[in-house]
């Protein structure tokens, strides 16, 4: 145990000395190397522009070097496995890619993709703004942006635990537990096993990424919506327009470029979603999605490295964009203001 | 045509009281100019009139019927913002058009009126644009024109030239006792901090401190006859000259105002004597700072001025120009 600790202690102090000391020592052997205070002023001017050309990279260096190492070469890898067999030994082409294309759990997982893309961020943007702009004239509505923002902070695992208890079915006879289920039989209902419901079930799923998810959207837009200058909203009130009006034509294209970074930021995470999947149903009962699939090749049942790797860059290629889009958005926002 | 009365109007936040018993008659087709200093409680009694504040007690009334509990879209009034309040997503037709798109006029009558609107404003090679293409003075003639093409009876501005740099203000200020001119029904309304922009536009001014109406009357009524040395004081440019002690007591008075064009110059010893500190040539008019016992005193001089710095002047005010004002600071008559 001391041991331990002091391992760890012994390892923050190399860490953080030795970055420290990378960024002073290099430092110091540029300015060596071209001296600032050279014997004539041509030369001194010289140094000093070289000297500007090179720090950035000094600095930037180690960041470069992690980036390429933990993200570049596995993709590069990726996509290199993605042409090989099972093994990573033999060259097949595309054959992974072919396989993909006709193979029906593959074909499955696309398809409760498209339909958690089409629900889950459209629906924890449209909620987000409608409890933000609920909540900006309330006295209590900080506490009850707080209160819906909290899930953001649980892991998605611990989150499926939660719901897994609101989803919960005991047999016929014995009493239910879960919540659904309590709220289903006092109206009279029998009891489903609500996670094992062919299609519907992806939705019992997609609920729990929304719950999640919403505090984010409504933070980020009840911010947006205080910029919106209040004397717009009192000259579209004299203007005659009513409150639904003030919402849709005054307020939401003032603030329609937060929304739409906010919608493809949960695009992106939604494309990405595994562990929801993975704790709730574990892929059974139709509920598999590409990342699942991916994990399912890749790692069980001994292990299909090419099939898996293929998946993998299937996933890829549909978030680049929308992250490309994402960040240049964004960034256009900043400048904006 | 409509005509706005206050009957002890009453605003208050929380426990502070920012109007005080306001009464008030604003005359169909008047040009009224609420002026005062800044807190004074002007922008909150006007948007209490255009109904975005409720008033706390009072009646208010437009045309004659009570609108206390009327939004402000029902009031038949239009208000142009400080910041013009341009919807900024809206090109320049769309921005002016809103409110009849509300009022849900077939398309081709929005056109009509939007594009005859754009030509009273110059603003017709500008109607696809959108506010952020304007000039501050382009701006605020596309809020003017939201407030025109609405036929309202009440136009209701807030400041609307404070945020344009001096010369534009001039100009638009031309603009809008122009507009004036060509709306002769149209009753308005407007606030602002600036004594010159009340002077030369309202038909008759509202000096407010600290939530009371302190004065109404036309311009010159105020200038001539101020009531309270308040008014008095801000009034005119540059300021009213107060004088206390000896001066004052000889006319019966706590304190005597003079204007600092109403002094002359006396070769023998006054009452008021002192010495030049600075002077200020503008061209056509000379003030000269003196510093006399009862204070720093501001002397107007047309043209240039013979005096330097330094030199001993003795003042004396024009006996008919001389404002009295008794121990409450009102006026003596």
């Amino acid at each position: 145990m001391i041991a331990q600790v002091l391992y760890a202690f012994f390892t923050v102090v190399l860490g953080v000395g030795g970055c420290f000391g990378y960024f002073y020592g290099s430092n110091w052997l540029l300015d060596r190397t071209f001296p600032a205070n050279a014997n004539n002023d041509a030369s001194a001017v010289r140094n000093l522009r070289v000297q500007a050309n090179i720090r950035p990279w000094l600095f930037l260096g180690p960041a470069l070097l992690l980036l390429s190492v933990y993200l570049i070469f596995p993709v590069i890898q990726t996509v290199w496995l993605s042409f090989h067999d099972r093994a990573g030994d033999q060259f097949v082409g595309l054959a992974n890619y072919k396989w993909a294309f006709y193979d029906d759990q593959f074909r499955l997982s696309i398809f409760n993709n498209i339909l958690w893309l089409a629900v889950v961020p459209a629906l924890c943007t449209l909620m987000g703004l409608i409890i933000a702009v609920l909540t900006d004239r309330l006295w209590w509505g900080n506490l009850a942006k707080s209160l819906i923002f909290m899930p953001l902070a649980i892991s998605f695992v611990g989150a499926s635990v939660i719901w897994k208890f609101v989803y919960d079915y005991r047999g016929a006879g014995q009493q239910q537990i879960g919540i659904l289920n309590a709220i289903v039989t006092y109206f009279g209902g029998d009891p489903q096993v609500w996670i094992s419901l062919p299609f519907w079930n992806n939705f019992f799923l997609m609920a729990i990424l929304v719950w999640i998810q919403t505090g984010f959207a409504t933070v980020i837009l009840a911010a947006a919506l205080r910029g919106i200058p209040e004397d717009t909203l009192e000259a579209a009130n004299i203007d005659g327009a009513g409150p639904f009006k003030i919402f849709y034509r005054i307020m939401v294209p003032q603030i329609y470029s937060t929304i739409l970074v906010v919608w493809t930021t949960i695009t992106v995470l939604v494309l990405k979603i595994f562990d929801i999947v993975l704790t709730m149903t574990n892929s059974q009962w139709n509920t598999s999605v590409l990342a699942n699939l991916m994990f399912d090749w890749m790692f069980r049942g001994g292990g299909d490295f090419g099939r898996g790797a293929a998946i993998a860059i299937v996933i890829m290629v549909a978030v680049l964009p929308i992250m490309i889009w994402n960040i240049r958005q964004a960034n256009n926002e900043q400048k904006g203001h | 045509m409509a005509n706005i009365k206050l009957t002890n109007i009453n605003k208050s936040y929380g426990s502070a009281q920012i109007i005080k018993d306001v009464s008030l008659d604003i005359k169909s087709g008047e040009f009224i100019v609420f002026v005062g200093p800044s807190g004074c409680g002007k922008s909150t009694l006007l948007r209490s009139i255009s109904g975005l504040d409720q008033v706390t007690s009072g009646t208010l009334e437009i045309d004659n019927a009570v609108v206390n509990d009327v939004p402000p879209s029902k009031r038949g009034i239009a208000m142009v913002f400080q910041s013009y309040a341009l919807y900024p997503h809206m090109s320049v037709f769309e921005n002016i058009g809103f409110a009849l798109e509300n009022q849900g006029l077939p398309r081709a009558e929005i056109k009509k009126k939007v594009e005859a609107v754009g030509e009273m404003l110059q603003l017709t090679s500008y109607l696809t644009r959108l506010p952020k293409a304007l000039s501050g003075g382009q701006r605020q003639r596309v809020a003017i024109g939201r407030a025109i093409v609405r036929g309202a009876k009440v136009f209701l501005f807030d400041e609307p030239l404070s945020n344009l740099d001096a010369a534009l203000r001039v100009q638009m200020r031309m603009e809008i006792a122009k507009l004036k001119r060509d709306l002769p029904n149209t009753t308005m309304v407007y606030v602002t901090h600036d004594q010159v922009e009340a002077m030369t536009m309202a038909d008759r001014i509202v000096v407010l401190q600290a939530g009371r109406v302190m004065q109404v009357g036309t311009p010159m009524e105020l200038y001539e006859n101020p009531n309270s040395v308040f008014v008095a004081g801000f009034i005119g440019s540059p300021k009213m000259n107060f004088i206390t002690g000896l001066p004052a007591e000889k006319l019966k008075a706590k304190t005597i105002g003079v204007r600092p064009e109403h002094f002359e110059f006396s070769k023998t010893p006054t009452d008021i004597s002192g010495t030049l500190d600075y002077t200020e040539v503008l061209g056509s008019d000379s003030f000269l700072y003196v510093s006399t016992s009862t204070g720093m005193l501001t002397v107007r001089e047309p043209g240039r001025t013979q005096y330097k710095t330094g030199q001993k002047l003795n003042l004396k005010p024009i006996a008919e120009h001389v404002h009295r004002f008794g121990q409450d600071d009102s006026s003596l008559k």
